[in-house]
């Protein structure tokens, strides 16, 4: 137990081994350990985030169905009162086509009950003035009387 | 073992405790205990050394196993240095604890060996004749780690508080600023200040040295014969288990003085 120079070489052997510490195995060891900190608390700054994005998510896809399904509601509602609609336009079209149709027809009808009415007229003053000429034989002239079976004629219309 | 000396207790305890010396001058001040210094340096090259090529690849991701061993002590120094020193403590102080606490656990570490097996290996290996294995068991040592740490608290009471403020406090504290108090302030901070180093180097000093001597009273007891070899192997096994927890919490508390020490160091009073 004698103090000597060995204490000297000690203490310079330990500050060597000191500042080596200091300088070559902290800092790295210490950069990679609070480099991992940081990655681990990024990564559940992360797993938080993401979980909210998610809660979010399902509520925004939630309205977005309940939007939808409140859209679909309306337009099958829209679509059946347009389809009324069209029934109601294609009877009043087809009524409207049916009373022009029967108008027309009824004219037609009196149309052709106007010709046959003419040409019976006719005939009975052909028949009339056969029957007449028959009847004045001898005493009528067609000539003479001309005008006059001319208002007889008149005279039936 | 000495074969050139008849075999007795006195000189197998004195072959076993006897140092390799070198003069380096004149006054007995200048020898030199190559074996203290030789195996501190070697330990400390391998300590520092496999956690500098541990560190060296060390990466923020999943660690290796020989990583996650490193990032387990370091983080186990630097949670005890965290407790007891509030500043910037990567910058010094922690990586000191670290390398107090590795070294010191290395050199207690070599009491583990089996001292005449050692001494055979260095015999008639090497052909050194007295060379002791364990550092710690050199009071050179235990006291150059102190006085370093008792350089650096007065370096950093200056650097922290300035001189002023050191030397106030060395006047003023722990009784008062009263001048009738002086006297007993500096007196009281003198004791303390020479307590320090004496009872954080004999501490380490004592327990490894003690364990020593009680392997050495064990193997010059089984050197009685058959009984003596018998209870010796017994109380040798014990001891060495028991040794294993008193070199690491030797190493420990060393490492918390110095923490300690430095840390009172960076604070006011």
């Amino acid at each position: 137990m004698n103090i000597n120079f060995t204490l000297i070489s000690q203490a310079v052997a330990f500050s060597i081994f000191v500042w080596f510490t200091v300088k070559f195995v902290w800092p790295p060891l210490l950069r990679a350990i609070e480099e991992r900190q940081k990655q681990i608390a990024d990564g559940l700054a992360a797993g938080e985030r993401g979980k909210k994005e998610l809660e979010l998510a399902s509520q925004r896809s939630s309205e977005a169905l309940k939007e939808a399904k409140q859209h679909a509601t309306e337009i099958i509602t829209q679509a059946e009162k347009r389809a009324a609609e069209i029934v109601e336009e294609a009877k009043d079209s087809a009524r409207i086509e049916g009373e022009r149709i029967l108008t027309a027809a009824k004219a037609e009808i009196e149309h052709e009950i106007f010709g046959a009415k003419e040409a019976l007229r006719q005939q009975i003053a052909n028949l009339a003035l056969a029957g007449a000429t028959k009847i004045l034989r001898r005493e009528v002239n067609a000539k003479v009387h001309a005008d006059l079976l001319a208002s007889i004629q008149e005279e039936l219309k | 073992m000495a074969s050139d000396l008849e075999l007795t207790p006195t000189s197998y305890i004195n072959h076993h405790l006897t140092n390799l010396t070198v003069s380096l001058g004149e006054e007995p001040f200048w020898t030199l205990h190559v074996d203290t210094l030789l195996m501190s340096i070697i330990l400390g090259i391998l300590g520092m050394g496999v956690l500098w090529l541990i560190v060296r690849r060390a990466t923020p991701g999943v660690p290796t196993k020989r990583q996650a061993f490193v990032e387990l002590l370091v983080e186990f120094v630097d949670t005890q240095v965290k407790n007891t020193f509030h500043g910037d403590r990567h910058r010094f102080v922690a990586p000191a604890a670290l390398t107090i606490f590795v070294w010191v656990l290395l050199l207690n570490t070599m009491d583990l060996l089996p001292i005449d097996i050692m001494a055979w290996i260095y015999d008639h290996v090497f052909g050194v004749h007295n060379w002791r294995t364990v550092p710690t068991t050199d009071v050179n040592t235990t006291f150059a780690l102190a006085l370093s740490i008792w350089l650096l608290m007065i370096f950093f009471n200056v650097k922290v508080k300035g001189l002023g403020g050191w030397t106030y406090e060395l006047f003023c504290t722990p009784f008062g600023k009263n001048p009738i108090l002086w006297p007993l302030n500096l007196l009281f901070n003198i004791i303390e200040y020479v307590s320090k180093p004496l009872s954080h180097s004999l501490r380490l000093f004592g327990n490894i040295y003690a364990g020593e001597i009680i392997f050495l009273l064990l193997g010059m007891w089984a050197a009685t014969g058959v009984t003596g070899s018998f209870f010796s192997v017994i109380l040798g096994v014990g001891w060495l288990i028991f040794h294993i927890l008193i070199v690491t919490l030797q190493a420990f508390i060393f490492m918390m003085l110095a923490v300690v020490y430095l840390s009172m160091a960076h604070e006011s009073h």
